[in-house]
């Protein structure tokens, strides 16, 4: 295997007394996709956070495509062009159109031309289904339209790396599956997604690797099928009991 | 607060109103009441007094051109404390402390302290005349005054540009960061266009108030409207003027700072039903 895309070795960070990881380490090859399950509050926000310097660990290493992103003189600039992010609550710029918001960044912070940008901005609100609404605001979508919107302006920016933090969790039922529908696409694409999720179904479906993460350490991972077949240790399977 | 849709109250789509802000029924109300206390006083007085309709209309040019001093250093104090009021609230939520911390303190300090106490500071302790390249400025009363109503607009707007900025969801920020824009490009291009529309409403009551605090200036001597009008009934002497005068000029204020009473709420309103 060539060396990993993202690397995250012995990653440690707190807030304040709280301890929000304690001792992570996972590697994603190119192409790969990964998903981390676990409860809430273990520290898998937390963790998608330290890939794109979001959150800066107090100690371990973590590099995606070479960069050292823990690095005291980290470019965070040079980081986040490679490594785009998908939140749970879209974010989207609800002053801009969603053409706008998915053209905004390569225009203004890598200054391509605008033509150009345009072209791939239309191409990828095609991609993810959205013809036709590229001149609506965020307020005049869905949610999962707004979601959509969101993962094209990321994908805009040609990123080598995908982070998708609980992108679903906050959507009506019959939206979440379009939305799932466009990450598929993507992985399928081989785009390199590390995905935080409580969508069991889709990570058994669709991770190479699925990460059970508990009180700020990951406490077992494997293949979705070794994975969900037969997890090892308890505190997985009483997880595993509850949401499935 | 939400940003979640789902979790919005539904609103049905009201028709966004139009002009209707300028009620012109209330002028009418006041314009009427000023009239008949003219009346009054026309009738209190001697037959042979000119009538109080006549004399106020005897001095309109002069304090109306007192008024415009009043309009023209609301606006200058407004202009100016807005530039430096939007400085000093960016500094408000600068990333480095000692900015923070010093930005904040001018802030508190120019927002509590009263509106004449400064106003009577800068009268007196601003010089007279500043001597420019050899020549000598005198530096008249009414801009020194100015000047002492720009710091408590300064302060405001650095208020209302802080509290703007920080109403605005954090995900806005964490999504600007994660598409590489850097702390500028984020405030220029994402935080700030929203704000505007969030910091208009204050911004012009802020102004409504500005100009209502002018005649504090006739306190310290610049002969604006009120200086004007007080000088005009000393010069009639006549006690049963001083009402219909007063009135004429609450008038004046009156019919200036409806209007722009009457947009701010439609602004907020609009606001509002734009979610």
């Amino acid at each position: 295997m060539d060396t990993p895309l993202v690397s995250i070795q012995a990653v440690h960070k707190r807030f304040g007394d709280l301890e929000v990881l304690r001792g992570v380490s996972l590697d994603v090859a190119r192409g790969e996709v990964i998903c981390i399950i676990g409860p809430s509050g273990s520290g898998k926000s937390t963790l998608l956070r330290c890939v794109n310097a979001l959150v800066r660990p107090e100690s371990g290493r973590i590099t995606v495509a070479g960069i050292d992103v823990t690095a005291a003189k980290l470019d965070p600039i040079a980081l986040r062009r490679r490594v785009g992010m998908v939140f749970q609550q879209y974010n989207l710029f609800p002053h801009r159109t969603a053409l706008q918001n998915v053209m905004m960044a390569p225009v203004s912070v890598l200054k391509q031309d605008k033509r150009e940008v345009e072209a791939r901005a239309r191409a990828l609100m095609a991609k993810v289904r959205l013809q036709g609404k590229e001149g609506a605001y965020p307020g005049e979508l869905s949610g999962g339209q707004q979601q959509r919107v969101a993962i094209a302006r990321s994908l805009c920016m040609q990123p080598d790396v995908m982070l998708f933090d609980e992108v679903t969790a906050a959507l009506d039922p019959e939206t979440v599956k379009e939305v799932l529908v466009t990450i598929r696409d993507l992985a399928e694409e081989g785009m390199t997604c590390l995905l935080v999720t409580h969508e069991m179904g889709f990570a058994r479906d669709l991770a190479d690797h699925v990460y059970f993460t508990d009180r700020g350490v990951i406490v077992e991972h494997a293949p979705p099928a070794e994975f969900f077949g037969n997890p090892k240790d308890a505190r997985t399977r009483e997880f595993l009991g509850q949401v499935l | 607060m939400t940003d979640l849709p789902v979790l919005l109250p539904f609103r049905p789509p009201t028709p966004r109103p139009g002009l209707e802000f300028l009620d012109g029924r209330w002028i009418a109300y006041l314009a009427l009441a000023i009239l008949l206390a003219a009346g009054a006083a026309q009738a209190q007085g001697t037959p042979a007094a000119e009538s109080a309709f006549s004399v106020i209309l005897k001095w309109t040019p002069l304090i109306g051109s007192g008024f415009l001093l009043n309009i023209l250093i609301s606006v200058i104090a407004m202009a100016a404390g807005t530039l430096i009021g939007l400085a000093l609230g960016l500094c408000q939520i600068s990333l480095l402390p000692p900015v923070r911390a010093g930005s904040w303190l001018v802030t508190q300090f120019f927002r509590n302290a009263p509106w004449l106490v400064m106003l009577f500071y800068c009268i007196f302790m601003l010089p007279f005349r500043i001597t420019v390249f050899g020549e000598v400025v005198e530096i008249p009363n009414w801009v020194r005054a100015t000047i002492g109503l720009t710091l408590p607009v300064m302060a405001n707007v650095s208020e209302i540009v802080r509290g703007a900025v920080q109403s605005l969801p954090h995900g806005q920020w964490e999504a600007a960061e994660s598409l590489a824009f850097t702390r500028g490009q984020t405030l220029r291009q994402v935080i700030l266009p929203q704000c505007l529309k969030r910091m208009l409403p204050p911004w012009m009551n802020l102004y409504a108030i500005v100009i209502m605090s002018t005649p504090l200036t006739s306190i310290v001597g610049v002969e604006e409207a009120m200086t004007l009008t007080r000088g005009a009934l000393n010069a009639e002497r006549r006690g049963d003027l001083l009402i219909p005068m007063y009135g004429a000029l609450l008038l004046a204020f009156f019919v200036y700072c409806w209007p722009i009473a009457r947009l701010t709420r439609w602004l907020e309103q609009r606001n509002q039903v734009r979610v």
